[in-house]
C-alpha cells in the first residue's frame, strides 16, 4: 500500500480521532492522541490490509531551546514527540505514527509525561520504551519493568532532554 | 656483585634475586581480558600474530583478575561500568599494573565535553600507570606501553610486594629531544627563548601582503 492508501485506510476506521497527517514528508505519518495510540497500534497490526507486523524503534524527539533568547524564534511550542517506525513484512510497507505529549505531565517539572505502553502488541516495545524512558523521560503506563536500561539505576534526570544538566560527579567520581 | 662474579665454572651465572624475581615478572606480564570499546579490536590484533604481543611475554589473556599482572583498561569507561573497574582492579595480586589505553580513559577523549555519562579519564577510578593515547592507538603505541610497564617493573625494589615510586629513566624511544632554540637549563632563559622562536615562528606564518 501507498502511504496514502494507509492514511486513508486508517481514517476510513478512525475518522476524526487521526489529528494530524502528512504525506509530503519522506516518512509520511500521522499523528494520534496518547489515548487513541493502543487502538490504532491494535489496528494497524491486526488489519489484513496494513498488518504491520514489525515495530522497527520506538524515538522521543525534546522540541525545547533551552536559551530564553532563541526560544522565541525556535519555530515551536516546547512539546515532546514519541515517534513510531512501524515495517509490514508481508505487505512490504512501513510508516510512522506519532504522539504529542506536553514536556511535563501538567506543566509540573519533573513529572513525567505518560503514555500507554504497546508492549501487548509488539512484545519488543518493551525495551524500547525502557531506553525512552531512560534517556526521553516518558513514562509507559502498564509497562510491565519499567526500569532504566542504558543509565544506572541511581541516575537523576533524562539526558536527551534539552534542559538535562550534566552531573558533577557521581558516586565520588568528578564528573566534568 | 664483585667477589661472586667468575669464581664458579661457565655456564653458572650469579645475580641478586631481586634482579631475578624482576626479570621473570617483567617477562611474564599477564593482561587481563578486558575490553571495553572500540579499542579492545586494536588491543586484539596487538594479541594477534601480527603483531604478537606475546614476544614479550604478555600474550597469555587471563579470564579472571586473579591471575593477572596487567590491566589494560581498553576502551570508554562510563559511570555505570567504573565501579566494575574498581572492582576488578581491586581482585587483582598484587603488584598490578594498569595502562590507559585509547583518548578516553586517557581523559575522556571525544565524550569529554558531551558525554554525560563518560568517566573523563580513568585515572578518576583506578591509579594508571601508563597513558597510551590515540583513537586507537596503533598495536605498536600498545607495544611501547607495555615495554614502558617493563621498565617500571625492572626498577622495583621490593620484590616482594610494593609498586615502584617512580618511573625510571625510560629506556627507549618516544622521546623528542627539544630543538636547539628552546632549549636551555636556565627556565627563565629558556621561557624567553620559546617566546623569540614563537614570535619568529608568527612572523614566518603571516602572509606577505600584495
Amino acid at each position: 500500500m501507498t502511504s496514502a492508501e494507509i492514511i486513508a485506510r486508517l481514517e476510513e476506521k478512525f475518522g476524526d480521532r487521526i489529528r494530524e497527517k502528512n504525506t509530503d514528508a519522506i516518512d509520511p505519518y500521522v499523528v494520534v492522541d496518547p489515548i487513541d495510540l493502543v487502538d490504532v497500534c491494535r489496528f494497524m497490526k491486526e488489519d489484513e490490509q496494513l498488518s504491520f507486523e514489525m515495530l522497527n524503534c520506538i524515538t522521543s524527539v525534546d522540541y525545547f531551546e533551552p536559551d530564553p533568547k532563541k526560544a522565541p524564534k525556535a519555530g515551536f511550542e516546547p512539546h515532546l514527540e514519541v515517534v513510531y517506525h512501524l515495517s509490514s513484512l508481508s505487505k512490504n510497507h512501513r510508516f510512522v505514527l506519532k504522539v504529542m505529549l506536553p514536556r511535563w505531565k501538567a506543566d509540573q517539572p519533573g513529572e513525567l509525561p505518560e503514555l500507554p505502553s504497546v508492549h501487548s502488541i509488539w512484545p519488543g516495545a518493551d525495551w524500547h520504551e525502557r531506553e525512552v524512558y531512560d534517556l526521553g523521560g516518558v513514562w509507559f503506563t502498564d509497562h510491565p519493568n519499567l526500569t532504566r536500561i542504558l543509565l544506572s539505576e541511581d541516575w537523576v534526570g533524562h539526558p536527551l532532554r534539552k534542559d538535562y544538566e550534566f552531573p558533577l560527579e557521581y558516586h565520588g567520581i568528578r564528573g566534568r | 656483585m664483585g667477589w661472586l662474579e667468575g669464581r664458579f665454572e661457565e655456564s653458572v651465572i650469579t645475580t641478586t634475586l631481586e634482579q631475578a624475581v624482576n626479570w621473570a615478572r617483567e617477562s611474564s606480564m599477564w593482561p587481563m581480558t578486558f575490553g571495553l570499546a572500540c579499542c579492545a579490536i586494536e588491543m586484539m590484533a596487538t594479541g594477534a600474530s601480527r603483531y604478537d604481543i606475546d614476544r614479550f611475554g604478555a600474550g597469555a589473556f587471563r579470564a579472571t583478575p586473579r591471575q593477572a599482572d596487567l590491566m589494560i583498561v581498553a576502551g570508554t569507561v562510563n559511570f555505570k561500568m567504573a565501579s566494575r573497574v574498581r572492582r576488578l582492579y581491586n581482585q587483582m595480586p598484587d603488584p598490578k599494573f594498569v595502562i590507559a589505553m585509547g583518548a578516553c580513559t586517557c581523559g575522556g577523549g571525544p565524550y569529554y565535553k558531551y558525554g554525560y555519562n563518560v568517566v573523563k579519564g580513568v585515572d578518576l577510578v583506578v591509579p594508571v600507570d601508563v597513558y597510551v593515547p590515540g583513537c586507537p592507538p596503533r598495536p605498536e603505541a600498545l607495544l611501547e606501553g607495555l615495554m614502558r610497564i617493563q621498565d617500571k617493573v625492572r626498577a622495583m625494589k621490593s620484590f616482594t610486594k610494593g609498586q615502584p615510586i617512580e618511573l625510571p629513566v625510560p629506556a627507549r624511544t618516544g622521546y623528542v629531544q627539544l630543538p636547539e632554540e628552546i632549549s636551555d637549563p636556565d627556565p627563565v632563559k629558556a621561557l624567553e627563548k620559546a617566546n623569540a622562536f614563537d614570535k619568529q615562528q608568527k612572523e614566518k606564518a603571516t602572509p606577505a601582503k600584495a
